[in-house]
């Protein structure tokens, strides 16, 4: 039995609806996502989100309540809008009575005009509480739908929401493949037609409807396959993905390709921090220091500027070098570390990683790396005499990168060497008991994950031609952490998924860089609280976080 | 076996070469630099004084650190931005406009004690939300868990608070009372810095005493050392973090104002430095004693003050006082080396963490 929904509910969780809006409102995430129209004439990115959190509150709260006629969820999430609205109308009051602008950086007459649609203070309002009332609604009543009807609607949304968002660089592509005519029908300027998007909606909920009667048949016939076609199955599945992953740069053009390296960048780091945090369970927060030391190692031996040493070395003979003293000062800064652990280890780590940066900014090393001003002029990778100057050209160095980090991560997972690094992840007294050596064990996976991260920042270097001491500070370190947590800590898929959506979309959503930390550290918390084993945990912790849970359900 | 013990040799030869090194090249700078004396003994007086000020602010927002470590086993990384958020709300709120109006120049005392309780307030509202939101869920969660969310939460408040005030520095309005110079026992001193430290000693021994002699101080210390023997005698142990919080948060507060006054500005990135280098001065002391954070704090503020232009310009090292952090920062990798328990800490680092 569920407890009842009383009025006090009702207003508390309005009210904290309320107050997240409202403070969407006040940091100015709302304005600036207003400029991202999504359909022409109808909405943005910003009234999306001024709704999603009543929607998502009313949701919730009616999504499992007991009720006699389908009104009363639907007044609940209607009440529950309402209340949530109050907040920001005192905010639009007070913004176009008081100069709150002296104190508040965004509260602005932009901010008004967003939240009143243009309509006046007291209409606006009013359409601002009927909005939130009736979208929230909305939500309880999607939440009452049966699921036939219910799952394509909420896919249909959601492909049509997604599509609007990324109309930008999608209009790019479409423009340079099927040409002008067909992104001027699709796009009016940079923003969705109404009834592409519609057709969108439609195409996508038949799909989905199609693949909820159909889909179970279609997945029995698979599973009824003899285990030699399975084979031949997935075999011709994973050619499908390597042709995919080899002719990349062709489908995704110069833009986006840049933007996959640079994906690919972190990716390569996401790897090596994986093994230190995620396989050997060392929290280590000055990750960034090795690849820094990559890239001024890349930079100070290829450079052909007036920093460079000049002794002939070429981004090939260069790149061993740099993941060499990468591993070295991997080695070097590990021995002092060994006897610590958990969070003193995080924040020793983290003071290296600003040692490291602040001794590249100041004079100190000036005449070999350059101070603030960096290191100019690296040479970008050359193969048989061509360089490669392209995005396009680059991502295979950066592929080539990854495929054998990827290689060496899955390898050295399954060694004995992996083995121990996870004994000594779950318990470090009782791995030391068993007759490990820690001390060994603790500098390999240093040094492993050092290597990954100076080969990543050895390509960065090359890819940019310049390296400053500002590109390599505490929040890369925090960034690489938050996409391996993301992805799943300790899984290598997890870590392209990590960095897909932590470093692939804020790329290409630019509006989101400003606010790119916030949301970090709201995934972060989010993520320990509700997902601490990530969107694509490791097999092993999966079956590990299931045995927990038969455990505490024995428990009770 | 054999292999085993050579290691570990290996190891400490490696170890007491590195301490051997860091002495060596202390003591030689400082002599060297002793030996060129380019500064005049004032010059001196005054870095050890403003390192004294310096170290009184870590020593206060330290105290957050000592107290939830004291009592989570937690690095609250968030911390300094309970120092941050108080002050530049205050600010911008409450010091800005009273400047303007003339007020704060006419009521120097009243006006300070309105700005405090301010940041104050802000300061603890922002870590009971932290805490509610961000840690309490996740009590008995692995040790990790809690401090991924604490850097979350640090990082969510730092651009939050951008968002809400715009990421410009802002300055602190001067107060005509407490700028310029005054002197005690012939040493020239700042009146700002003169303030920090005063307030820091006094807020230090009243904490420490409220922490000894009150019950509710005798409920935290009880949550520090047991928590279920704690709960089995009726004390509320979720209460009692509470509060704890709220203490650290008061703190750091305090400090938000004091750092205020002797700097004259706030911005929204403020806090991090800080935060990190208090935690360094609570790990220097002794982390969980009240008492260890202020010694650490003030060793970690002279320290850093006089320790660029000691030990660093005899080396020869060109303008050794960009190398301020490495030097805190070393401070820090070398207490954890040697003593990791801290000056006056009883516990052993290792064994807890």
């Amino acid at each position: 039995m569920n407890k009842p929904i009383t009025i006090k509910d009702i207003i508390s969780k309005g009210l904290i609806a309320g107050i997240v809006v409202l403070s969407l409102n006040v940091i100015g995430f709302i304005t600036l996502l207003g400029e991202r129209e999504l359909i022409t004439g109808w909405f943005s990115l910003g009234h999306v989100f001024l709704v999603a959190t009543p929607m998502a509150v009313a949701y919730f709260t009616t999504n499992n309540m007991d009720y006699k006629s389908k009104a009363k969820p639907i007044g609940v999430g209607f009440a529950i809008g309402a209340v949530s609205a109050i907040p920001s109308i005192i905010l639009v009051f007070l913004e176009t009575n008081t100069d709150l602008r002296q104190f508040l950086a965004n509260v602005s007459p932009v901010l008004t005009e967003f939240l009143t649609f243009g309509q006046g203070v007291i209409v606006g309002s009013f359409m601002l509480l009927l909005l939130f009332a009736i979208m929230s609604a909305l939500a309880s009543f999607v939440g009452l739908l049966d699921r036939k009807i219910r799952h394509p609607l909420v896919t249909g949304i959601a492909w049509v929401l997604v599509i609007a968002t990324f109309s930008e660089v999608l209009l790019i592509r479409i423009r340079d493949v099927f040409g002008r005519g067909v992104a001027k029908f699709i796009f009016e300027g940079e923003t969705l037609n109404p009834i592409v998007a519609l057709i969108i909606f439609l195409v996508v909920a038949g799909i989905t409807t199609g693949w909820d009667q159909k889909g179970d048949g279609i997945k029995a016939t698979f599973a009824g396959f003899s285990p030699q076609k399975k084979k031949q199955l997935s075999k011709g599945k994973s050619l499908a993905l390597m042709v995919i992953i080899l002719f990349l740069p062709l489908f995704l053009g110069s833009y986006l390709t840049e933007v996959t390296n640079n994906v690919g960048i972190y990716i390569l780091m996401g790897l090596g921090l994986n093994i230190v945090v995620g396989f050997a369970g060392l929290l280590d927060l000055g990750y960034v220091a090795f690849f820094a030391i990559g890239a001024y190692m890349m930079g100070v031996l290829t450079s052909e500027g007036a920093l460079g040493l000049h002794v002939g070395f070429t981004f090939w003979t260069a790149l061993p070098v740099a993941v060499l003293a990468a591993v070295l000062f991997g080695i070097v800064l590990g021995i002092p570390v060994l006897g610590m652990r958990g969070d003193y280890l995080a924040i020793v780590t983290l003071g290296f990683g600003e040692i490291i940066r602040v001794l590249a900014v100041s004079d100190v090393f000036k005449n070999t790396l350059g101070g603030a001003q960096g290191i100019l002029q690296i040479p970008k990778p050359e193969i048989f005499g061509i360089r490669l100057v392209q995005p396009g050209q680059l991502y295979y160095v950066v592929l080539a990168g990854i495929l054998l980090a990827v290689f060496i991560a899955t390898r050295l997972r399954d060694s004995r060497l992996g083995r121990q690094w996870m004994a000594m992840r779950e318990d470090e007294d009782v791995a030391e008991a068993m007759g490990m050596n820690l001390v060994g064990t603790k500098l390999m996976a240093f040094a492993t994950g050092a290597a990954f991260s100076g080969l990543a920042g050895a390509i960065f270097a090359s890819k940019l031609t310049s390296i400053f001491p500002h590109s390599f500070n505490l929040i890369i370190s925090i960034n690489v952490l938050s996409l391996i947590i993301v992805g799943g800590v300790g899984s290598i898929p997890g870590v392209f998924v990590g960095a897909l959506i932590l470093v692939g979309l804020p790329e290409l959503l630019r509006e989101f860089a400003e606010f790119r930390m916030l949301i970090y550290g709201v995934l972060l918390i989010v993520m320990m609280l509700y997902k601490p084993e990530g969107f694509l945990p490791d097999e092993r912790r999966r079956r590990e976080a299931s045995e927990d849970e038969e455990l505490s359900l024995a428990e009770n | 076996m054999s292999e085993r013990i050579k290691q570990i040799d290996i190891l400490g030869v490696i170890m007491w070469l590195f301490r051997a090194a860091i002495i060596v090249a202390m003591l030689w700078g400082t002599i060297a630099t002793l030996m060129d004396n380019p500064y005049s003994a004032k010059a001196w007086t005054d870095t050890i004084v403003a390192g004294i000020a310096q170290g009184s602010l870590y020593a206060l927002i330290a105290i957050g650190y000592t107290l939830v470590y004291g009592v989570l086993f937690m690095i609250n990384f968030a911390h300094g931005e309970f120092f941050m958020s108080g002050i530049m709300t205050a600010t911008i709120f409450i010091a800005t406009p009273m400047s303007e109006s003339g007020y704060l120049d006419a009521n120097p005392v009243q006006g300070l004690i309105i700005i405090t309780l301010v940041t104050m307030l802000v300061s603890i509202g922002v870590a009971i939300l932290t805490e509610r939101v961000a840690y309490k869920p996740l009590r008995g969660a692995p040790r990790l868990v809690p401090l991924i969310t604490a850097i979350g939460a640090s990082f969510f408040w730092q651009y939050y608070f951008r968002g809400l005030y715009g990421s410009e520095v802002k300055s602190f309005p001067l107060i005509n009372d407490i700028a310029g110079k005054m002197t005690i026992f012939g040493i020239e001193i700042l009146k700002s810095q003169a303030l920090v430290i005063v307030v820091a000693i006094v807020m230090l021994i009243g904490l420490n005493l409220f922490v000894i002699k009150t019950k509710v101080g005798k409920s935290i210390r009880a949550a520090a050392e047991n928590k279920d023997v704690a709960r089995l005698m009726g004390i509320d142990v979720d209460k009692a973090i509470t509060i704890t919080f709220t203490m650290g948060a008061a703190m750091a507060g305090i400090a938000g104002v004091l750092y205020a006054l002797v700097f004259r500005q706030v911005h929204y990135f403020m806090g991090f430095f800080p935060g990190i280098k208090a935690f360094t001065a609570a790990v220097l002391g002794g982390i969980g004693s009240i008492p260890g954070a202020a010694l650490g704090g003030l060793l970690l503020g002279v320290f850093e003050s006089v320790g660029p232009t000691l030990f660093l310009e005899g080396l020869g090292v060109p303008s050794p006082h960009q190398l301020k952090d490495v030097i805190a920062f070393t401070m820090l990798v070398l207490v954890l080396i040697f003593r990791p328990q801290g000056i006056l800490g009883e516990r052993l680092a290792e064994e807890k963490a």
